[in-house]
Order: structure tokens, then C-alpha cells, then sequence
């Protein structure tokens, strides 16, 4: 017989809350601090560098020619070590965005956060950075709207991603 | 169906204690470059499956899986991680080519232990919830544990182990990949601190960074991919059950049953005289020898002799560790397996260097998943 079959009341009782109050249940309280220290590796220590200079950088592999963001020393198309070095710009298109209304902690959100998927001009298209949209109203958003990064002061940065505040509309 | 599958190209990066110049990616892509490179295939065309052994605490990143494809050339193909010992990837591996889903497969596995600051915290969160974790102690004390039930039910000595130690870690100073290779002896070992008694530290192996790429390939695709083809004849991989109560402490049961289906697959009879090298468990010091004695290469309660009188010696009747296994070269997490086919195959192929064992031609290797685990996994290897 199968442990769940044929069984129609379970022993015991459901946890009331004069149980919760006295302590009637089992609970194991563990808090589970895991720290790392990530080496960010070749590639991501020049990026987040860069950042801190407020430039944006790429490499570029030779044989597919594409100009890859976040820079890897490595085309995963190609598997190859990439080539060079390239700063790209600060602007770019919004790829795709969405406007989310629900935090971590599953509560709505008063201010919604508008996330985007933006590619940089002068990396390959398609490429680019996964970041906030500000100083927009949240209907006015469109795919292909050109935006500009908004930078923390110099004294501000840390080299981080972070180190852009967000991104904003520009004119075309 | 006889297990026909080759070794045809192996790669490695890193083996040094800390890897702060690479991220854990760059380490896999330097790995992986060697390995194809001595394979002599391009990943983007010539491989059919990908498998990936690691486990997400380790990483620090949930769903780590999907991080492993750019750096293996995986992109856009068939890639799995399996949260488990790398020879049980490699037996995944001869799986998909047994059964024709890949001609030529893919296995890494590696450690950035440098990327953790508190591992034994992991160690520890992987002990039973409520039955187990009210220990508050250096998860090492299960090792303790086991140690004192082997030599018990064995009657194998207290230096016979530390004598694994010496062994292994003088063995190392001849590995270019040798992190802990060290000239001891047993007196220092012995009297070295206390970790979980009767363990003390330099009976337990050190962690390292490291990444290892294999390229395996079917019999009849190996034939057109280099010279240096090592076959897998037999694998086997085990688990005991979890509750570190209800093992046999004395025996590493699952090594015996792994062990048993490799052999049984690779139609070998009496191991105790077939192998020509073994690279097994060695964890800790008392590990090598309660492996060697589920890996029948030692009766019950000899292998601890049998390591005093220098039978597992570089020069001794069956080398044992002659690499100088995880106390000597370092401990890899669910890389270690790997590290250990890695030597195996090196040897095998007569490109061990200085650690070269004359006359090589069968190779057992063996792995467990480490503390509190009770996986273990053995393969049979020829040239």
C-alpha cells in the first residue's frame, strides 16, 4: 500500500495558535550564511575598472567580428580567446523592458522598477546591459526608445554595475 | 554490451591553492581549450553531449548549470550538470555514447574553493536538518567517526594511516600538480593537531582550485582522434543511505558495490593482482585504506600492513596514489574524481614525467563525494 493511500485523517491535529504560543511544534532555526569572494576573473575586473572611469567596455573577437558586452576573454560562438579591447558607448536602444509592480518580499511596489534590456551602441547589436530605466514615465517606454546612462558622481563610483544609477531617454 | 568507450583528450587549469586572477569560467575555458586541443576536435562541431559536475553552494550561484555552456563551447547544445562526483559524469558520459546519443561527449568538473570563505559552513548545512545538525562541530568529526570504527573492526594500526600521509605527500613533490607535496614522517604526522580524533590535519587532504575537461569519444570514433586513446572498460557509481547512524562506519559499502559493477563490466575476475596503478580515496589518510580494501586490492584489514611494508609504494608490487592523490596534490570537491582519471590517464599514456610508472597498462581509479556523504564511484581503465 502506498503511504498516501487510504488515508483519511492524518494523526494528531492542525497547529493552533495557542500552540504557536506555547511552543507545541518543532521548528529548527538555522540561519545559513554561505560567503564568497568571487574572483571577477580577467575580463569582468577590466569591465568593473571601467566602470569606475564611467567607460563602458567590450572585447571584440576577430574571426566573428562581433563585439561582445559583458567582455569575455572568450567567444562562446567561436570558442576562441577574444582579441582587443573596445570602449562602447554609454547610449543605446532598449532591447526590451518590463515594468515590474511586485518586490523580493512579494509586496506590491509603490514605485514600480523598470527594468531593461538595453544594447549599447558600437557593440554588436544585440549585446548590451541589464539595468534600470528613470527619469521616464512608465507609459511612455518603447521598444527601440534611445536612452543614456546616468552616472554616478566620479567620487561615487566604485566599480560596480551599479556605478550607472540607470538609464534615461535621450531624442533621437 | 561490453563498455566501449575511449578517453581521447584531457585538459586542466589551475591546481594551486588560490585562482584570484581568473574568474571560474576563465579557469573552465583555459581547461577546456587543452583538453580539445589534445583531442584534436572543435567543441562547436564535434561533440554531441556536454556534462558538467559541480554543486550550486559550492558555486555561491543557484542554477549554476546554466552558467557552464560559453566556457566548454557548449552554447545552444546538449548540456546537463549533474551535483555529483566527475566519474559519475564520465559514466553519464559513456552512457549517451553507448547508447549512440553522442559519438564524442564532454566531462568537466572543478573546484573554486578559493571564491569560499567559509566551506565548512556548506559541509555542515549538508548534515540532516533536525536529526544531525545540532552537532555545532567541524563537520570533519563524521571522518572521526569512521576512523575509529575502521581501525576497530580492522585492527589496522594508527601509524599505518599516518603512513598513507607520508606516502602520498612525499609522492606529490614529484607532481608538478603537487600543491601539499611534503617531506614527513610518520612522527610528524601523528603529532601533527587534532582534528576530529583520531584524525589530525595533515591526515586530512586541502582544498585547491583546479578545473578538468575529458573528451571521451565510441571505440570507433577514438580510432581517428590522436594516439594516446585510453579505454573505459568498466564504471560503477553508489550510494549509501544518508542516515550516518545506519552505515557500516568500518566499510565504504558503496565502494564495494561500485567497484564490483566496474569490474563485473570490465569482466575482471581477481582484481587483487590485474591493476598495474590504482588512484583512490584519500581524503583522509584512513580513507585510502578502507578504499583499497572495498576496492578488493587488500583483504579485509590488510591494506593498513600492506602500506607499511611499501606494497603501494611508487616502486612497491601496486602503486597507490603514486600522483600523490588529495593529501598530496589537494582536494578538488567534485573535481577530485576527475584529478584521479587525470593521473590515470597521464600515466597510462607514459606522459607522467617524473611521477611515470614504468610498464602502466591497467589503471583503477576511485572517488567519494567527501563529508557527510556516502557516494562513491570506480572506473577501469587500459591503454
Amino acid at each position: 500500500m502506498n503511504m498516501s493511500q487510504k488515508i483519511t485523517s492524518y494523526p494528531g491535529h492542525e497547529i493552533t495558535p495557542e500552540d504557536v504560543r506555547e511552543g507545541k511544534y518543532l521548528d529548527v532555526v538555522y540561519k545559513f550564511e554561505p560567503k564568497y569572494s568571487w574572483a571577477a576573473g580577467v575580463a569582468i575586473s577590466r569591465f568593473l575598472a571601467e566602470l569606475k572611469e564611467g567607460r563602458i567596455i567590450a572585447r571584440k573577437c576577430m574571426r566573428c567580428e562581433r563585439i561582445l558586452v559583458p567582455p569575455r576573454m572568450y567567444c562562446e560562438q567561436c570558442f576562441r580567446p577574444t582579441d582587443e579591447w573596445i570602449q562602447v558607448k554609454d547610449t543605446g536602444t532598449v532591447n526590451t523592458y518590463s515594468i515590474s509592480h511586485v518586490g523580493t518580499d512579494a509586496r506590491r511596489l509603490k514605485t514600480p522598477i523598470l527594468v531593461a534590456v538595453v544594447d549599447l551602441d558600437r557593440a554588436t547589436p544585440g549585446m548590451g546591459i541589464l539595468h534600470n530605466l528613470g527619469e521616464v514615465e512608465p507609459s511612455k517606454i518603447k521598444v527601440g526608445m534611445k536612452v543614456k546612462a546616468v552616472w554616478k558622481s566620479s567620487s561615487e563610483r566604485q566599480g560596480a554595475i551599479t556605478d550607472i544609477r540607470y538609464f534615461k531617454p535621450i531624442g533621437d | 554490451m561490453p563498455l566501449r568507450v575511449g578517453i581521447v583528450g584531457v585538459g586542466y587549469s589551475g591546481f594551486d591553492s588560490m585562482t584570484p586572477g581568473l574568474s571560474t569560467r576563465e579557469l573552465m575555458f583555459e581547461a577546456a581549450s587543452r583538453a580539445y586541443e589534445d583531442a584534436g576536435i572543435d567543441p562547436r562541431k564535434d561533440v554531441q553531449s556536454f556534462i558538467c559536475c559541480t554543486e550550486d553552494f559550492w558555486e555561491g550561484i543557484s542554477i549554476t548549470d546554466e552558467y557552464m555552456p560559453d566556457q566548454l563551447g557548449a552554447v545552444l547544445k546538449p548540456l546537463c550538470t549533474i551535483s555529483s562526483d566527475g566519474i559519475v559524469g564520465l559514466a553519464t558520459a559513456c552512457m549517451h555514447i553507448m547508447s549512440g546519443i553522442a559519438d564524442v561527449a564532454v566531462v568537466e568538473s572543478h573546484s573554486k574553493i578559493s571564491d569560499v570563505l567559509n566551506p565548512d559552513e556548506i559541509s555542515s548545512f549538508a548534515l540532516d536538518p533536525i536529526y544531525n545538525h545540532h552537532v555545532n562541530a567541524d563537520p570533519r568529526f563524521v571522518a572521526g567517526m569512521e576512523m575509529t570504527r575502521y581501525l576497530k573492526d580492522t585492527g589496522t594500526k594508527r601509524d599505518h594511516c599516518a603512513q598513507v600521509a607520508v606516502k602520498n605527500k612525499k609522492n606529490a613533490l614529484l607532481n608538478p600538480r603537487g600543491v601539499h607535496g611534503a617531506n614527513l614522517d610518520k612522527r610528524a604526522v601523528l603529532s601533527s593537531k587534532v582534528a576530529a580524533s583520531p584524525l589530525t590535519e595533515l591526515e586530512s587532504s586541502k582544498t585547491i582550485d583546479g578545473s578538468i575537461v575529458f573528451v571521451l569519444a565510441s571505440a570507433q570514433k577514438a580510432k581517428k582522434l590522436g594516439d594516446h586513446t585510453v579505454s573505459i572498460s568498466g564504471i560503477g557509481w553508489s550510494s549509501d543511505t544518508p542516515w550516518i547512524e545506519d552505515r557500516d562506519m568500518a566499510k565504504a559499502v558503496y565502494v564495494e558495490q561500485s567497484a564490483a559493477r566496474a569490474y563485473k563490466m570490465a569482466g575482471i575476475r581477481n582484481p587483487t593482482t590485474y591493476f598495474d596503478l590504482a588512484e583512490v580515496d584519500d581524503t583522509y589518510s584512513y580513507k585510502e585504506l578502507q578504499s583499497l580494501e572495498a576496492l578488493k586490492l587488500a583483504g579485509k584489514g590488510k591494506a593498513g600492513k600492506m602500506v607499511e611494508s611499501g606494497t603501494f609504494d611508487r616502486d612497491g608490487r601496486l602503486p597507490v596514489n603514486a600522483s600523490g592523490g588529495s593529501l598530496g596534490v589537494g582536494h578538488l570537491l567534485e573535481a577530485t574524481g576527475l584529478h584521479r582519471v587525470l593521473e590515470a590517464v597521464l600515466q597510462l599514456r607514459g606522459q607522467a614525467g617524473r611521477l611515470q610508472i614504468p610498464r602502466v597498462k591497467k589503471a583503477v581509479v576511485q572517488s567519494w563525494r567527501g563529508i557527510p556523504t556516502a557516494t562513491g564511484a570506480a572506473a577501469v581503465l587500459g591503454n
